[in-house]
């Protein structure tokens, strides 16, 4: 987003308790619930926050508009496009939480299949349902002024972006690699020190490289960093390697265009 | 004239996923009931095929947010199965530690946050915190404690990065384990007030005789232990479930119901498993149970908030007992060669009963998934809960009737994400 856009839509934040709401779309709701899961900061933050309309945490729901929406999970069927664009228009800074409204989810390995067969091997009546073509993420509809990555969202990083919004600075999402927090952290280089295939090199950093911490490869939770090479990293595994690469780069952000862009040269 | 009034909830607060309530009253009479599902199905049993074996955990646990573990553990018990493999005991215990943590925090979050305000007034546990902040704080203080057993063992608490097929990444040290000790012990006396305090709740006094289902074991309080039993007579073997139960479709729902095949509705979750496995759960829970009045096997649905408390009670001082015993397994996980062949996993959820069942080739690729969450078992039997209620509130104003309506589904802590995201392939792609 552009700081002009952070500072002129926070200018009125500054001057009153700013109202924030909550919107699912399809996804597994682990997201949203990064912000329960806040537990020492949570009542802090809504004190900070008025959450005047978070169904999975209340009763209350108020009508917008909102300063800030929090959108979570992918557009899946017609009615939820139609939903986002009212969400768009009632928010006033628009701010992607997770891998499924960022690059359409785990459920978008679905968009190379034929949905209409897929949902009548599904269901005895699929005229039920209207399922689309695709799995997509938010920005394919509407504008979004912050995403945050991840499946799930880092909960420190969606608290900090939070903040930034109040303060009316833009928020520091990192877009280079894991591998430079596995460097900051120290943790040894599970591919080069055990030959594990490892996303890291090519996914964005945020999730403090967890992985290699716990002796495993990187698994690409966090989509594409800046920059995405993967013919050199493809290059250093074996038949099996290559394969365990290429599923990371097909799991929780295989509609982001980098991964995609990746998988075809593995 | 007939005189018709509709009770309708369009999007269901304070539960996981999208749900609505719709109830008709028709001339002072009962009419439909219904708990309706419109969340999105996401078609994970259709991804899983064609995926390495190993993916199953990681990629079952997007299925839901609030209970990864569960998932997790039904399914690499499930690919274990089929791969004819047992990782032995100082793996396992650390697997029932990462599970005591999920009990923790999930029925925490339910019983401070999402089920406490509907029996105080309130629109949320954050809105209770203005008139109940060191309530509210206790409540988190403990979610936190469950959280933090999952971020040691796994990683993160949500989609948690450690479990794998064959056991873990990498062990825990001593001093992780310490750590975590001393936070349990400071949650035991908060775990035993949120016993005492839940108790006190006005419980509304609703009768409604079901068929409890659960895992039974008889040495342990289940997680991914034991044989499926019933209150009435069921007992198998995990893999006969499907033997026992059938998933329905239902039209106005995007999701699957199971049943018992001979007959019909069923409940899982805690009270379910506290009716089929209290004489094995930790004595200072089976004691703070007795002291709250708690009865095994009442069938009063409202009742599940006190069986919640006594739970994480329970899973507090497992967790203490397992840290205690600890010895570190030899290695950090043992190897899992693929087999051609089918195997059957189930653990018992927060939610209740959760089944997996997977199909994989000689080279380790899933050629077929089943996966029966809790809530498509529960749906059933939450309408019948929603009838008993009804009419037993009929005099009451709408706003009070719909008020009484959602705390009785919330009895049943409904995953919404879980139950949308299993629809069976009912033709095969060859």
């Amino acid at each position: 987003m552009t700081r002009r856009a952070v500072s002129r839509s926070s200018r009125g934040l500054r001057d009153r308790r700013p109202t924030l709401a909550v919107f699912k779309f399809a996804s597994c709701d682990g997201c949203q619930l990064s912000i329960l899961d806040a537990e020492d900061q949570l009542l802090a933050v809504t004190e900070a926050i008025d959450i005047i309309n978070f169904p999975e945490a209340s009763s209350r729901i108020l009508p917008g508009p909102y300063d800030i929406g929090l959108v979570e999970g992918s557009v899946t069927t017609s009615h939820d496009l139609e939903r986002l664009l009212e969400v768009r228009e009632q928010c006033g800074l628009l701010v992607t939480i997770g891998a499924c409204a960022m690059s359409g989810g785990i459920q978008a390995l679905r968009n190379a299949r034929d949905v209409d067969e897929l949902a009548a091997m599904v269901y005895p009546n699929p005229e039920y349902f209207d399922v689309l073509e695709e799995s997509t993420p938010a920005s394919r509809h509407v504008r979004v002024d912050v995403e945050i990555p991840g499946c799930p969202v880092n909960r420190r990083g969606l608290v900090d972006v939070l903040g930034a919004l109040l303060a009316g600075r833009r928020p520091a999402l990192p877009t280079h690699s894991v591998c430079i927090e596995c460097k900051i952290r120290g943790t040894t280089c599970v591919m080069v020190a055990k030959g594990q295939p490892c996303l890291g090199p090519v996914t964005r950093a945020g999730c403090g490289a967890l992985c290699p911490s716990y002796a495993r490869g990187c698994y690409g939770c966090f989509g594409p960093a800046d920059v995405v090479n993967v013919a050199s990293l493809s290059a250093q595994f074996d038949t099996e390697g290559k394969a365990t690469i290429k599923a990371g780069l097909q799991s929780f952000n295989v509609g982001a265009p980098a991964f995609e862009e990746a998988a075809r040269h593995v | 004239m007939s005189e018709t009034r509709t009770i309708e909830v369009g999007y269901l607060a304070r539960v996981e996923g999208e749900g609505s309530l719709r109830a008709e009253v028709i001339d002072g009479e009962l009419g439909n009931v219904e708990f309706s599902i419109f969340e999105p199905p996401r078609f994970f049993e259709a991804f899983l095929r064609g995926r390495r074996f190993t993916e199953a955990p990681d990629i079952t646990s997007r299925i839901c947010g609030i209970c990864p573990i569960a998932y997790q553990m039904s399914s690499v018990t499930a690919m274990e199965d089929v791969c004819g493999v047992d990782v032995g005991d100082p793996l396992h215990e650390l697997r029932r530690l990462i599970y005591c943590g999920e009990y923790i925090e999930s029925h925490a979050l339910h019983i401070y946050l999402l089920h406490v305000p509907d029996f105080l007034g309130y629109e949320s546990g954050i809105a209770m915190a203005a008139d109940h902040r060191a309530v509210v704080e206790r409540g988190l203080r403990l979610k936190q404690t469950g959280n933090e057993i999952i971020r040691v063992l796994g990683g993160r608490e949500i989609h948690p990065v450690n479990v794998r097929v064959g056991g873990f990444w990498r062990l825990p040290t001593r001093k992780d384990l310490d750590g975590l000790a001393t936070e349990l012990d400071r949650a035991r006396d908060e775990a035993a007030e949120t016993v005492r305090w839940v108790s006190q709740l006005n419980i509304p006094d609703v009768t409604r005789p079901v068929e409890f289902v659960a895992l039974s074991d008889p040495d342990r309080y289940p997680f991914t232990e034991g044989r499926i039993r019933s209150s009435r007579g069921i007992d198998i073997d995990v893999s006969e479930w499907n033997e026992v139960f059938v998933e329905q479709h239902v039209e106005r729902s995007n999701a699957l119901h199971a049943v018992i095949r001979e007959r019909g509705m069923y409940a899982v979750g805690p009270t379910a498993r506290f009716a089929l496995n209290h004489e094995v759960i930790q004595p200072v829970a089976a004691r703070a149970a007795a002291e709250a009045g708690l009865e095994p096997g009442v069938p009063n649905p409202f009742q599940s908030i006190i069986v919640r408390a006594v739970e994480t009670l329970h899973a507090v001082e497992e967790a203490l007992a397992i840290i205690d015993a600890y010895e570190p397994p030899v290695e950090a996980s043992i190897p899992v060669d693929p087999v051609a062949g089918v195997g059957h996993g189930a653990s018992e959820a927060p939610r209740g009963l959760l089944y997996h069942r997977y199909g994989i080739r000689a080279d380790g690729e899933i050629a077929e998934a089943q996966i029966v969450p809790p809530t498509s078992q529960n749906q059933l039997s939450i309408e019948a809960d929603l009838r008993e209620v009804l009419v037993a509130n009929l005099d009451k104003p709408d706003a009070e009737l719909q008020w009484i309506l959602e705390q009785a589904i919330r009895n049943y802590d409904p995953c919404i994400s879980c139950a949308t995201h299993f629809l069976r392939l009912e033709i095969d792609r060859g």
